[in-house]
């Protein structure tokens, strides 16, 4: 059982918004398209991802919206709004930043 | 625009919290039929799928837990959900609730009562404009006896015009009061009056609420008499019509023209006042220039940037002159001093409140205690439930955060009901205590609430910090499992528990110690002997108007018809005149005198005594004892006094070693008096020793107009005060009686103070024995529950019934005993503090220490009795099988 902490927390918030670029989703499908687009690496725990997108949504980066899914079950699909946009590019340049900075050092060595 | 999107979001989740919630649920949901679904389609069974899906989902409490502590208002949820939960547990232990709230309210409320009657006292400026630079001025009594000693007309005289440190002085006198006669139909009343120079009311800053203040040609001797009405004589007498100004009232049958009515808050010099009278019309012109007759009371204001020690240094000076060029006269004040108007008025009852108000803070240290015990307990007996809720996966924080919410449920609900009894205590000393300085400034306002809210937090932290302090370091397991067997449980608690009971007794015995004391030196005042007749003697006041009774002869007549008709009264006993006042009653003033057969006294050296009036049948009257010679002989002729005579006292201080009866005596502006008897002492007030006296006749006077009749009978005098009053009615319509008291009810007022404060200190020392009874009647009994298997193992092996309950005694008393010592020495530090309000009795008085610790021992041996008795009767197979 995964603690909410497996995953830095704000990198899994920029996980899910560059996730809900292409298009609206339910939580099951990100974490799901999360583990494909990162080759079966990264895996999105429940506990983690459901109080990231309540918090996102709280947030006012992501918006919901109750839809018929795949299934024809009605299910809660999350997507972005403007405000998201603006801040997963924040994020994006900021990790882009940092993980170059980390593998400058790490190659170093 | 992302803060709009942001408040819509908070909206929704504060008032569609259940939809949210609900779709959270189904979101859930769904997320786990997906997971069945994939693992369908991989290839797994049905059952096998839907178990697959949940096991790697987790704990979905939990996750939902998760989820909804990322909304917003989630704080509020939690707080009423906390709210919800305390009030729970609280009602399924409604006698434990009910105890702690009634404690709570007990120490709340008599802290808020105490601290609001402080600040409105004490603390609160004068209603005056700028209040803070308002001083009272005071001369050095002429033997530097006493810095604070009232003030001589003709010595304000040269202050207010040498004087450069404040820009007013005025001058006043608290002490008069009018025979109130007005129109037909209405009854004369005495009422109490100041009289006030006509810039009283300009140096403090106030203005009449109807009418105009004085000016200066109404405050001089030739000037027509005015007056200006209380708000509440206005309202009462005259149906606050505003018509009165300018019309005329009869004050001691003379006429006066009311010129204003005063605002309803105004109460200066006390609340007691009802009408003002410019003081240099009322007052004559010698009284008022004559600078050795300390009758007044002078105020002003300071200047600004002139300090307390520049004007005290400049007063003093003036007055040293005036002392130099008068060196002849032994009375003329060497120095002056001042201090603030308001501690002037509050002075004297600083301190009796100030131990009160520590009073009331250690009960409500004991109140808080108590509770924190009480929670203590209720800790250790659901040590199990905690640790069960830990597991299932409550957080520290949260049990904690419940567990403070219990304790501060409980003294909130103890607040509320603290200031309602607040209200009830306010009011009860407001009214019994009306004579008290300030009373009428007492108000319950919103700064005493917010001082109350203020103690129901820290009381709620205090016990409830103190009583989680030890759930802290509990492990779930050695919970769960000591539990189980519980014959060693909770040694830590108990241990604290311990720790609290002895502070809570070591308060109670410092607030036992303080009221025993105190009321010691209240039974000593109580039977200080005043040197006369107390039972069955009744007293009452009359007031001759001037008008009426201008001259000498006139009065001894009314004096000498009405003590004949009252001695005639079926009942009466005997009955005479006295005046100013009756033993008891007050100082009443002083003259001074010289003895022409004795040498000079030393320069500066001032020889007083008290002075009274009296007929020749008062000394009988009353029962004080003619010790030599004999009374007045009905021979001194009205304005032609030649006899005095004086007490024990004086004849021991200025005759001793010889015959004080035929010598003379200079006084009352240096007439000669022969002494023609010794009577006995008596005391002024209950609690100052007997002071030299010198009785005059009161016929042969030639300005006597105030007197009080005194009236003593066989059985209840009280039954001869209505038909005295008749008689009186008969012999003037207009005059009024005042002041009826017996004997008894001056006694009492004059040591009222001492009865309030030992009567408070008592009821706050009574409860906090009480609680402290309660707690280790508490403690022994939580702590005979935990042993019960280990007592019933003890006498299955054989240990006598006798030794148990010795056992038991012991562990409950070991902590009262503590306790004791703990009190017992700080009482020895505390009790130097309330020294000046004691009377006979020593700060250490040993019987007080014993009687107070001999209480205490017996109280707690019969707290702990109960449950040591019920240990000693244990039935060892019963209590074995209970586990």
């Amino acid at each position: 059982m995964g603690k909410p902490n497996d995953l830095v927390q704000g990198t899994l918030d920029m996980l899910i918004l560059k996730t809900l670029l292409p298009e609206p989703m339910h939580g099951w499908a990100i974490g799901k398209r999360i583990q494909q687009l990162s080759g079966e690496v990264l895996q999105v725990q429940q506990g983690s991802l459901y109080p990231a997108l309540h918090r996102l949504e709280q947030q006012g980066w992501i918006k919901a919206k109750w839809a018929e899914s795949e299934t024809g079950r009605q299910a809660k699909f999350y997507s972005l709004t403007a405000a998201g946009r603006k801040q997963l590019e924040a994020e994006t340049a900021n990790w882009s930043r940092l993980s170059a900075a980390i593998d400058l050092i790490v190659s170093e060595a | 625009m992302r803060w709009l999107e942001r408040l819509r979001m908070r909206i929704q989740m504060l008032f569609n919290r259940g939809d949210a919630a609900a779709n959270l649920d189904d979101e859930l949901r769904f997320h786990i039929e997906q997971q069945i679904a994939e693992n369908i389609a991989s290839g797994m069974g049905a059952d096998e799928a839907r178990h697959a899906a949940l096991r790697s989902f987790g704990n979905p409490v939990l996750l939902r837990e998760q989820a909804r502590a990322t909304w917003s208002w989630n704080w509020l949820e939690l707080l009423l959900c906390d709210i919800g939960y305390g009030v729970r547990t609280l009602s399924r232990t409604p006698g434990f609730a009910a105890i702690a709230i009634l404690v709570m309210a007990l120490g709340i409320g008599a802290n808020v009562a105490l601290f609001t009657i402080v600040r409105s006292v004490l603390l609160k400026p004068l209603p005056f404009q700028d209040s803070n630079r308002l001083m009272r001025l005071y001369e050095q009594s002429p033997d530097d006896k006493f810095p604070y000693n009232d003030s001589a007309g003709g010595v304000f005289a040269e202050w207010k015009k040498q004087s450069r440190s404040f820009s007013d002085l005025a001058i006043l006198s608290g002490f008069g009061g009018y025979n109130l006669s007005g129109s037909v139909e209405q009854l004369p009343e005495g009422v109490r009056a100041a009289m006030f120079s006509w810039n009283v009311l300009p140096t403090l800053g106030v203005q009449p609420a109807l009418g105009r203040n004085f000016t200066a040609n109404d405050d001089k001797p030739s000037a027509n008499p005015t007056v200006l009405l209380s708000w509440g004589l206005w309202k009462r007498r005259f149906g606050g019509n505003p018509s009165i100004v300018n019309q005329t009232v009869l004050l001691d049958a003379k006429p006066y023209t009311v010129i204003g009515v005063m605002p309803a808050w105004f109460a200066y010099p006390n609340a007691a006042v009802q009408l003002w009278t410019p003081i240099y019309y009322q007052m004559p012109a010698t009284e008022m220039n004559a600078i050795d007759s300390h009758d007044f009371v002078a105020i002003g204001r300071l200047k600004p940037g002139v300090t307390e020690t520049q004007a005290v240094s400049e007063l003093t000076l003036i007055t040293r002159r005036l002392h130099d060029a008068n060196l002849d006269n032994p009375f003329v004040s060497k120095g002056a001093s001042i201090r603030p108007l308001l501690e002037s008025l509050v002075g004297d009852i600083k301190t009796p409140l100030y131990v009160l108000l520590a009073a009331t803070g250690c009960l409500l240290l004991i109140a808080c205690l108590n509770v924190a015990n009480l929670l203590v307990a209720r800790a250790a007996a659901r040590r199990k439930e905690q640790a069960v809720r830990t597991a299932l996966g409550g957080s520290r924080l949260r049990l904690l955060r419940q567990h403070l919410m219990e304790s501060l449920l409980l003294s909130a609900c103890g607040g509320a009901a603290g200031v309602l009894l607040a209200i009830g205590v306010i009011q009860w000393v407001v009214h019994t205590r009306h004579d008290m300085v300030r009373m009428e400034a007492i108000h319950l306002d919103g700064v005493a609430v917010a001082f109350a809210a203020g103690l129901v937090v820290l009381c709620a932290l205090f016990s409830g910090f103190i009583s989680s302090f030890t759930a802290k370091g509990d492990n779930v397991l050695t919970a769960l499992q000591e539990s189980s067997r519980a014959n060693s449980a909770g040694h830590g608690r108990t241990r604290l528990r311990a720790v609290l009971l002895s502070l809570e007794v070591g308060l109670t015995v410092v607030l036992l110690i303080g009221a025993g004391l105190l009321l010691k030196s209240y039974a000593r005042l109580r039977s200080v002997d005043l040197g006369c007749m107390t039972r069955n003697v009744l007293k009452m006041d009359f007031a001759l108007p001037e008008a009426r009774y201008s001259k000498p002869a006139q009065r001894a007549n009314f004096f000498d018809a009405l003590l004949e008709r009252v001695r005639n009264l079926p009942g009466v006993e005997a009955a005479g005149f006295v005046s100013p006042v009756v033993p008891g009653d007050g100082y009443g003033g002083d003259s001074g005198f010289s003895i022409p057969e004795h040498p000079a006294p030393p320069r500066g050296k001032l020889l007083y005594a008290l002075h009274r009036w009296t007929d020749p049948g008062y000394f009988a009257g009353i029962g004080i004892p003619i010790l030599r010679g004999h009374t007045f002989d009905g021979t001194q002729q009205p304005g032609h006094a030649t006899e005095v005579i004086i007490s024990d006292a004086f004849a021991r201080e200025y005759f001793s070693g010889e015959d004080p009866i035929g010598k003379q005596l200079l006084s009352l502006g240096h007439h000669p008096f022969e002494i023609v008897g010794v009577v006995g002492d008596t005391r002024f007030t209950a609690g100052e020793a007997a002071q030299p006296s010198m009785y005059f006749a009161l016929d042969a006077t030639d300005d006597m107009n105030n007197a009080t009749l005194v009236v003593r009978s066989g059985g209840d005098v009280t039954q001869l005060a209505m038909p005295i009053q008749r008689i009186v009615a008969q012999m003037d319509r207009d005059l009024p009686v005042s002041g009826i008291l017996t004997m008894d009810q001056v006694v009492g007022r004059s040591t009222q103070d001492a009865s309030f404060n030992a009567t408070l200190l008592m009821v706050f020392a009574g409860l906090s024995l009480l609680l402290a009874a309660v707690g280790l009647f508490g403690v022994l009994s939580y702590i005979v529950a935990q042993r019960t298997s280990e007592i019933g193992i003890r006498i299955a092996l054989g240990a006598q019934r006798e030794q148990v309950l010795r056992l038991m005694l012991l562990d409950g008393l070991r902590p009262a005993l503590v306790g004791l010592v703990l009190g017992l020495a700080a009482s020895v530090g505390t009790a130097r503090l309330i020294r000046s309000m004691l009377y006979g009795t020593q700060p250490l008085d040993p019987a007080v220490f014993t009687v107070v610790a001999a209480m205490l021992v017996l109280v707690a041996a019969l707290a702990c009795m109960v449950p040591a008795w019920r240990a000693s009767r244990l039935d060892p197979m019963q209590a074995l099988r209970m586990e």
